[in-house]
């Protein structure tokens, strides 16, 4: 690294930064200047039992993604049975799945008029009972399927680190299988899982849609529900605050959870033998997996895709109805747009720490990428509460197409979208620009190339692999993304997530097959390729390598950003 | 140029005037001062090797005068301008200075003849002679087109020197440039680079902590302890004329004997030996093992302790009644055994170093 500091790149860095924390920051200022008013007004609404229910669905989605996660993570980490290579990751496939395409193809299935609770009907007659399908535990269901890939992830990385020394030691030490695991393996893996459950509680906080769907009320909800249907920017980005203070407090928790643990392994040891199963018990596993698997991936795509077929069979003209492609165009658009402005500041910002120097650069840019951990409506109303204060700076020097601004251009949704995912970009960019060796970038400044060149003619060569990474995990995540773009998307805008949302809520199931299954069939692609990457260096690499393989670009950015 | 009060300030050996010059150089960490009011002068073709432990220093000051790094004071002047001072700070990429990088950083992207271009201005029509020239040069002609990981150890290191050279640097600066081949092609690549340095009349600074590398290749060597330039002189000088005990035992096996300094000779148990400053009373002289020579005999004041092989010659631990000991060699083919009484003999043909008692 260059140690002679270059302003301007650290200016690079200070810029981004504020860019990504600003709104942020305005959502946080109504923490502290509650309007009393708002406040009283709220009080006397749903708020207070939104609150209970918030509380209630963290601490369930939480708890059930820990043991699905964990427990299938264990199940392939540690034993050998048919199918396990396979399951290992054909676990991680219901990342393709958004939760709020899963919510509906189940409410689809389960509700009232569904094929489920008709065939019931017609079998034992039509007072048979089913539990009521639009109530909290489903959506704690449906969140938990949704959702347990991350703690999966997490959790399956953690097992593989651990060295065969730590568990064979406990052993000899004299402790059984399960002792061991439950004396060494478990807290080891607490800060992974510790990452896992902030991860996925930050992505429960963000969702208004599935809950919606299921008659769930959370504090998210009621942001939507007061932007949407009041424009009440005061009164939705105090309730924002509260979403924020939520967020706040899971941090918290996963700091208190993983406490002062930093634990680390020797890279290249070997890891725990692992146990063959045989007989029932094998079958069994191989059981619990397919089951997952089929209901979080299987199930769903088959009646989307039934869904499809009949939607084009019945609509009228019997072709595709003309505004799926015109969405379609829509959701690349903002996609690519989204992809291509993180990827270039995440290699603006990468090569700035280095040209930048110094360790405050370093902990400004890891700033830039927090805006992964913040909820999607909290993004989304800083990012309004920005663009309204634009507007009023505007008005002042006699311009007045502030108001366009706010509710007329992309300009919002892009920023709300790179807020979000530029810390998706910057670690991918940034693990590839690690392996360049910073005297790399020495040989080429004192070669006499400006830093600008070197920018262009080494990082960027040299950090492609990276890029491309961030470009698609970008995309494709601003495709399937619905809370935010729900918020601030421009008047008449459409995309297929807010098309399916909508179909969903109207409960138009065949209609909303087709984006539905093309937002999966988008999504599915970087899970595959994940997969093939791990493959490929299992099998080139040594194990200390494919540690920091791609399978981390999906959950990384996630890790809070300063752990 | 450098300015005349600098040059007249530092009246060292120089044969031309100086190329690049470091006045009060100095660079702290925290605590610990990296750099010490650093002063040198290297002048034109000359190949100057820095040498001293891990962490005394030197790479700090290899990267201070390629611009990787602002010292916090003193000046520095490359190819007859200031590139550093108090309120000078030339950037790396206008200093012309070359560097080979301890892990050569060849760019993994481009092949052979595009990193030796890469320097290269791209305005310069004859760049394409210029970079057949300074493969030539380093004797990989026609490897123009492989790319880095096709090459060996000992190639990636001459195309990093090629690269180095190729934008005609006023110096080329070496940070422990043969640190990564093994310790056979260590010493050829060494003696290459130093006739490639010389070849190309290249100005060098090279910095190593293997003594005998200094030594050998270096015109003059720097020894460097705890961010102060103990020492700068020829090879023989610095080795055989330490001017502080960390200089004599840093290059080189030595054991200090005492004596009593009586004008330029010293009266010590081993007789009367020549000593390079002239003096009076007690005082230690510098004695290395190749200079100790020793017979079995039965009145002899020592006892053999220890022996160790060299290979050639036998390394003799000796210990004398007061508990003092000594270091001598003998051929390998007539070793002494342990516990063996000898007597000891100086072998010395020029005076030796003497330090204080």
């Amino acid at each position: 690294m260059s140690e002679t500091g270059r302003r301007g790149w650290r200016l690079v860095v200070v810029a981004v930064a504020a860019f990504v924390v600003v709104p942020v920051g305005l959502v946080a200022v109504s923490i502290l200047t509650p309007s009393t008013e708002v406040w009283s007004f709220l009080w006397g609404t749903d708020l207070p039992d939104m609150l209970v229910t918030t509380v209630v669905l963290l601490v369930a989605v939480v708890g059930c993604t820990l043991l699905l996660g964990a427990g299938l993570a264990w199940l392939v980490g540690r034993y050998r049975f048919p199918g396990q290579r396979w399951f290992s990751w054909l676990l991680v496939l219901p990342l393709a799945v958004p939760a709020y395409v899963l919510g509906f193809v189940y409410l689809g299935l389960l509700d009232y008029p569904g094929p489920v609770q008709s065939g019931l009907r017609t079998l034992f007659g039509d007072n048979v009972w089913f539990p009521e399908v639009r109530t909290l535990p489903m959506a704690v269901l449906v969140l938990s399927l949704a959702l347990y890939p991350y703690v999966y992830l997490l959790a399956r990385a953690a097992l593989t680190e651990q060295t065969a020394a730590t568990y064979e030691a406990a052993r000899v030490l004299g402790q059984g299988p399960l002792q061991a695991a439950r004396r060494v393996v478990l807290p080891m893996a607490r800060p992974s899982l510790a990452a896992g459950a902030a991860l996925v509680a930050m992505e429960t906080l963000t969702d208004f849609a599935t809950v919606q769907y299921f008659n769930v009320q959370t504090v998210s909800v009621a942001v939507y529900q007061v932007w949407n249907g009041m424009y009440d920017r005061v009164a939705a980005s105090e309730i924002a605050s509260l979403v924020l203070l939520f967020a706040i407090a899971v941090i918290g928790l996963e700091r208190v959870a993983r406490g002062r643990a930093r634990f680390h392994q020797n890279g290249g040891a070997r890891t725990v033998d692992p146990v063959h199963l045989s007989g029932a018990k094998a079958w069994a596993a191989t059981g619990i997996c397919s089951l997952v698997v089929a209901v979080t991936f299987v199930v769903p795509v088959l009646q989307l895709l039934a869904w499809s077929s009949t939607a084009t069979v019945l609509s009228s003209t019997g072709g595709l109805d003309p505004r799926y492609l015109s969405y379609l165009l829509n959701s690349l658009t903002i996609a690519t747009l989204t992809a291509l402005a993180c990827a270039t500041i995440a290699v603006l910002v990468a090569s700035a720490t280095r040209l930048g120097g110094g360790t405050s650069t370093r902990r400004l840019a890891r700033l830039a990428t927090v805006g992964y951990a913040v909820p999607g409506p909290v993004v989304a109303i800083g990012v309004l509460a920005m663009l309204a204060a634009a507007d009023a700076a505007l008005d002042l020097v006699g311009l007045s197409w502030g108001a366009v601004l706010v509710t007329g251009t992309l300009v919002g949704l892009l920023y709300a979208y790179i807020v979000r995912f530029l810390a998706l970009a910057y670690t991918s960019v940034d693990a590839s620009l690690e392996k360049v060796a910073p005297s790399i970038t020495d040989a080429a400044l004192t070669l006499g190339a400006a830093p600008r060149g070197v920018v262009r003619r080494v990082h960027v060569p040299l950090v492609r692999s990276g890029v491309g990474v961030a470009l698609v995990l970008v995309a494709v995540d601003a495709l399937k993304e619905l809370p935010v773009v729900l918020l601030l998307r421009p008047f008449g805008f459409e995309t297929l997530a807010i098309w399916v949302y909508q179909l969903a809520s109207e409960s138009r199931w065949e209609l909303a097959g087709l984006p539905a299954l093309t937002i999966v069939a988008v999504a599915v692609v970087p899970v595959i390729w994940l997969f093939r990457q791990t493959l490929q260096l299992a099998s080139q690499l040594p194990p200390e390598t494919v540690r920091e393989g791609p399978d981390e670009h999906l959950v990384r950015g996630g890790e809070r950003g300063q752990s | 140029m450098a300015s005349p009060e600098l040059s007249t300030r530092y009246a060292a050996p120089l044969r031309t005037a100086p190329v690049l010059e470091l006045c009060d150089l100095s660079k702290r960490f925290g605590d610990v001062l990296a750099l010490d009011r650093v002063s040198l002068q290297v002048s034109a073709a000359e190949l100057l090797a820095v040498v001293g432990p891990s962490g005394c220093g030197k790479s700090t000051m290899l990267r201070a005068v390629a611009g990787l790094l602002a010292a916090d004071s003193g000046e520095i002047w490359a190819g007859g301008r200031q590139v550093a001072g108090p309120r000078t700070f030339v950037p790396p990429e206008r200093r012309n200075v070359g560097v080979v990088f301890q892990d050569l950083a060849l760019f993994p992207h481009l092949d052979v003849a595009s990193n030796v271009v890469f320097g290269l201005r791209r305005r310069d029509r004859g760049r394409q002679q210029r970079v057949r020239e300074v493969l030539d040069l380093v004797g990989l002609d026609g490897l123009g087109q492989r790319f880095p990981h096709e090459l060996s150890g000992g190639e990636q290191q001459r195309v990093a020197l090629a690269r180095a050279l190729a934008p005609d640097p006023s110096v080329v600066l070496l940070d422990e440039p043969f640190s990564h081949l093994d310790r056979n092609l260590r010493t050829l690549v060494r003696e290459h680079t130093v006739q490639v340095l010389h070849a190309a009349g290249a100005t060098g600074v090279f910095v190593t902590h293997d003594q005998e590398e200094a030594l050998a290749a270096g015109d003059r060597v720097a020894v460097m302890h705890a961010g102060r330039l103990e020492q700068v002189d020829v090879p023989e000088q610095v080795f055989h004329n330490p001017t502080s005990r960390f200089v004599a035992t840093f290059l080189g096996e030595a054991d200090f004997v005492r004596g009593e300094r009586v004008g330029d000779r010293a009266h010590t148990a081993f007789g009367t030996l020549p000593v390079t400053t002239p003096g009076v009373g007690p005082c230690q002289v510098m004695l290395r093992p190749h200079e100790v020579a020793m017979e079995p005999a039965d009145s002899g004041s020592g006892v053999v302790v220890r022996t160790e092989f060299r290979g050639a010659l036998v390394l003799h631990h000796v210990r004398f009644a007061d508990g003092s000991t000594l270091r001598g060699v003998r051929p390998h083919s007539s070793p002494l055994a342990v516990g063996t009484r000898v007597r000891v003999r100086p072998l010395v043909d020029h005076p030796l170093a003497v330090f204080a008692a």
